[in-house]
């Protein structure tokens, strides 16, 4: 393998996957298998009066709380999400037991037959009466995480400023949407259990069985099934689920498949964070940014998840792409009785720089400046520091790519061009982002501390054993790939099947955009050293821990430091045509540029461009979550809406790339820096074309007519 | 209640006992144990169960047994094997069509269907013809320069 890595191979998967013989959980069929059927609350919050069951036909049990051999506790950051409700419930479509069976139809009539008698408490539904809530969910507070970070004097920047501007930002929900609903398939057999599952993070599911069932670490194996996109949904849910199952396994001694479906899984699993983040600059005469304070919130939902570290990432973000010197940054995790939120591509981030990219535009108006010019004279260079005073190291390459984006997309003249003709308006929107790759703070260095291994047999070829995931990515092509060009080997002669804890080591989640950086260059590292080891015939094998890189700093007490230690960018650009009667708009056109380091494969780089712009937008756009007294409103595939091949245009995308050091071949992260940018530069061009500001994504034709009814009235 | 329905399926004629409001997305993925047509939805919104029901394409988890007697029924199995699907099969590899490949097999039956009707189509009719397929993961722009390729490559065999 001598050519360019970037340049596109054949997907490892592709062929089974098209043909449809790719198994997915629910393609799976284990001998006398049953089914579970999910009991659920009905109440946002309440106390568990009774259960009363229909009588159970033979074959057919509950499995509960009662049925929990270890801890009914989820592990995950808190210790407060049972896989069972034990005596309150804090969210509608909360899970309270299983019942379990053959056949699915009868398990959905003795779910329809069960009742449950509840004793109401007083529900939490927003975030703002989470922040005063006097009989709180979770703790004195009712909030799972509060922090707080500092940076240079605000004071002096208070002092120093010229212009202040403050304004208050929002979000909403938004689905994962996989086209694969969550499942997984349990079984018990001589004492261990095995759960099959779509899954993003084998060894959090492991870990969370572990426990669950107070089992040995080597009675409990997970094997990843082909996976059917994630986005962050199948990072800490299918835990939850798995552990049910097995619960249910080892209570039947049958193999036990709970799969959810379509609109339960939109109702019930983790979701986007709903933000509320309020920002107020201070800018100096000549147009410097030169302090902020940042106050954002998230609504979490009922349980811990992994809220805290949205929120850190949420935070770090929040001066996005701009070199302010001086920073207070406050953030609250908010429990309410919702749906848990977690992880969804971004994590954190896409709120943070909605804010920050608004904030600036709107700045810049209130100041009668141009805001690109504003921006730009306030974009980080290599040598500033972060929100947490880390150091940006490597080149930024910031304010070429606004340049390229400029030029690809005609930004200066369709800027100047107001009316598309007689019935339509016109408007472009440019973004700038950035995305820290591998996890937030201390999370590789002393939490994951990955490892990586491969494995030669006597015929040369190699396999790769880590625990990350292909989930439609294409991290089964581009590992394959980093390996062999280190061994200088032929791309058949390496292979990698989806994760089983019993083969793999740990070498972390299939999160935070890490697989490439991070744990492709564990790949690399053991391809180096078997490289150097090699001898032809023989089997042999090496393995590599995850290494701090030297230079770097971290302080998770007081959030100083290097919060990452790589950073991918991106400039996007959008262009809306809205009718003013209806205002519905139409996207004409987006323009990328990113810089990943290297991209490992063309193909499968652009693949995740154009899908985490299109997400972006949907997110942006069209895909309303809202909840009403703790019961989402869309809750079924008819009612949440998310983008068809008709709402979109050709994505014309470029790179521009500073290589990583300590990434493979220089690679930095990917998956989720894509969807960073398209919903800001939605947003921009909503309010460029309307002529009205936009605090709030989705953005809502009828929302929008309230606002231009406000304005007029002002 | 079972009743005896006839139809054919991947080109066999084929006797099911069935009771006729069973789906025919479950008749086909428990019965016939074709695992190529997906569930993604069940209420038609994905199209990751699409079939061809006498040629034109269909949610399968739509369809109760009841209305498939006497028809033609083609699912992603009966089209692998054919020249066409080994035009689209390159084509989608080619062009990056697929990712999780969750909506695979149903873009497939929705770009034969496409290209049956219309060999040559526009990039307006193309969106059109594949928008009652959900995809998550490619932004569908790759789906489509797919199809349009398959359509260049496969001239005159649709
Ligand atoms: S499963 Fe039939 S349309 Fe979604
Ligand atoms: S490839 Fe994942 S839904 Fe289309």
């Amino acid at each position: 393998m001598n050519k360019d890595i970037s340049t596109p191979v054949k997907r490892a998967d592709v062929s089974e996957k098209l043909m449809g013989t790719a198994c997915y959980i629910g393609d799976m069929e284990l001998e006398d298998m049953l089914y579970a059927k999910t009991l659920r609350s009905s109440e946002p919050r309440a106390r568990l009066v009774s259960i009363t069951y229909p009588e159970m036909p033979s074959g057919y049990f509950v499995v509960d709380k009662r049925d929990v051999p270890g801890k009914n506790i989820i592990k995950m950051i808190l210790e407060d999400q049972p896989f069972f409700a034990e005596d309150v419930v804090n969210y509608i479509g909360e899970p309270i037991a299983l019942i379990v069976g053959k056949d699915k139809a009868v398990l959905r009539e003795l779910i329809a037959k069960t009742s449950i008698e509840y004793e109401r408490l007083k529900p939490v539904f927003s975030i703002e009466e989470g922040l005063e809530a006097d009989t709180p969910i979770y703790g004195e507070c009712n909030y799972f995480a509060e922090y707080r970070l500092k940076k240079g004097n605000l004071k002096e920047a208070r002092s120093r400023a010229k212009y202040i501007c403050e304004e208050t930002y929002e979000t909403g929900y938004q689905e994962q949407f996989y086209l694969e609903p969550q499942g997984v398939i349990a079984e018990y057999k001589d004492g261990k259990a095995v759960i099959y599952g779509s899954i993003q993070c084998p060894y959090y599911v492991k870990n969370a069985v572990i426990e669950c069932l107070g089992f040995a670490p080597e009675m409990v194996r997970i094997v990843q099934a082909t996976t059917g996109g994630a986005f962050g949904g199948k990072e800490d849910y299918p835990s939850l689920l798995a552990g049910q199952a097995a619960c249910a396994a080892i209570k039947a001694n049958k193999p036990v498949c709970l799969l959810l479906e379509r609109n339960e899984d939109i109702e019930v699993t983790t979701k986007r964070h709903p933000s509320r983040i309020k920002l107020k600059s201070y800018i100096d005469e000549n147009y410097k940014l030169t302090g902020m304070e940042a106050d954002i919130v998230l609504d979490a939902g009922a349980y811990a998840g992994l809220s805290g570290v949205v929120l850190q990432r949420a935070m770090f973000a929040a001066a996005g792409v701009y070199n302010i010197e001086n920073l207070k940054v406050k953030g609250k995790a908010i429990a309410t009785n919702k749906a848990v939120s977690g992880a969804f591509r971004g994590f954190g981030s896409p709120q943070a720089f909605f804010a920050i990219e608004m904030h600036m535009e709107h700045a810049a108006k209130t100041l009668g400046i141009d805001p690109l010019a504003f921006k730009l004279r306030n974009i980080l260079k290599q040598g500033d520091k972060s929100t947490t005073g880390g150091i940006f190291r490597e080149k930024i390459l910031l304010s070429e790519m606004v340049d390229r984006v400029i030029q690809m997309s005609g930004y200066e003249e369709k800027k100047k061009l107001k009316n598309a003709n007689e019935y339509k308006r016109r408007g472009i929107g440019l973004s700038m982002f950035f995305h820290g790759c591998g996890f937030t703070g201390n999370g590789e260095r002393d939490h994951i501390k990955g490892r990586a291994r491969l494995v030669k047999n006597e015929e040369d070829h190699i396999e790769i054993l880590i625990a990350n995931v292909e989930m439609g990515q294409g991290a089964q092509t581009t590992m394959r790939k980093i390996a062999a060009a280190a061994l200088d080997i032929e791309l058949n002669k390496v292979f990698f099947q989806n994760p089983d804890t019993d083969r793999v080591p740990d070498s972390g989640p299939t999160v935070a955009s890490r697989t490439t950086v991070i744990v492709g260059k564990l790949v690399y590292d053991a391809a180096m050293e078997l490289k150097t080891k090699w001898e032809t015939g023989k089997r042999q094998e090496a393995e590599v821990q995850y290494q701090y890189p030297e230079g770097y700093q971290w302080d998770n007490d007081s959030f100083e430091g290097d919060a990452y230690t790589c950073y991918s960018w991106g400039v996007n650009a959008v262009e809306v045509e809205v009718d003013p009667i209806t205002l519905e708009s139409e996207i004409k056109g987006v323009w990328a540029v990113y810089d990943i380091g290297k991209s490992i494969d063309d193909r499968l780089v652009r693949g995740q461009i154009d899908g985490g712009i299109v997400q972006g937008l949907g997110y942006a756009g069209m895909e309303v979550m809202e909840n009403r007294q703790g019961r989402f409103i869309q809750r079924s595939s008819t009612d949440y809406i998310i983008p068809t091949a008709k709402d979109i245009p050709m994505i014309q995308s470029e790179l521009m790339c500073e290589p990583y050091s300590d990434g493979p071949f220089g690679a930095k992260g990917l998956g989720e820096l894509t969807f960073v940018g398209s919903p800001i530069a939605y947003a921009l061009a909503m309010e460029d074309a309307l002529e009205m500001r936009i605090n709030n994504i989705p953005v809502r034709p009828e929302f929008l007519m309230e606002v231009a009814d406000d304005d007029k009235r002002n | 209640m079972i009743k005896e329905i006839n139809f054919k399926l991947n080109g066999k004629e084929t006797i099911l006992e069935i009771h006729p409001l069973k789906r025919l997305l479950d008749v086909l993925r428990e019965d016939c144990g074709l695992t190529g047509v997906k569930e993604g939805c069940g209420e038609g919104e994905c199209g990751a169960c699409s079939v061809l029901i006498d040629g034109i394409l269909a949610n399968a988890c739509l369809y109760p047994m009841g209305k498939i007697q006497g028809k033609e029924v083609v699912t992603i199995e009966g089209l692998v094997g054919t020249d066409r699907y080994a035009i689209l099969k390159e084509s989608f590899e080619q062009a990056g069509a697929v990712q999780c490949g969750f909506c695979s097999p149903g873009m497939i039956m929705a770009a034969e269907s496409l290209l049956r009707r219309n060999p040559h189509p526009l990039e307006q009719q193309i969106r059109e013809a594949i928008s009652g397929n959900l995809c998550r993961c490619t932004g569908y722009n790759m789906i489509l320069d797919a199809v349009q390729m398959a359509a260049k490559r496969g001239d005159g065999i649709w």
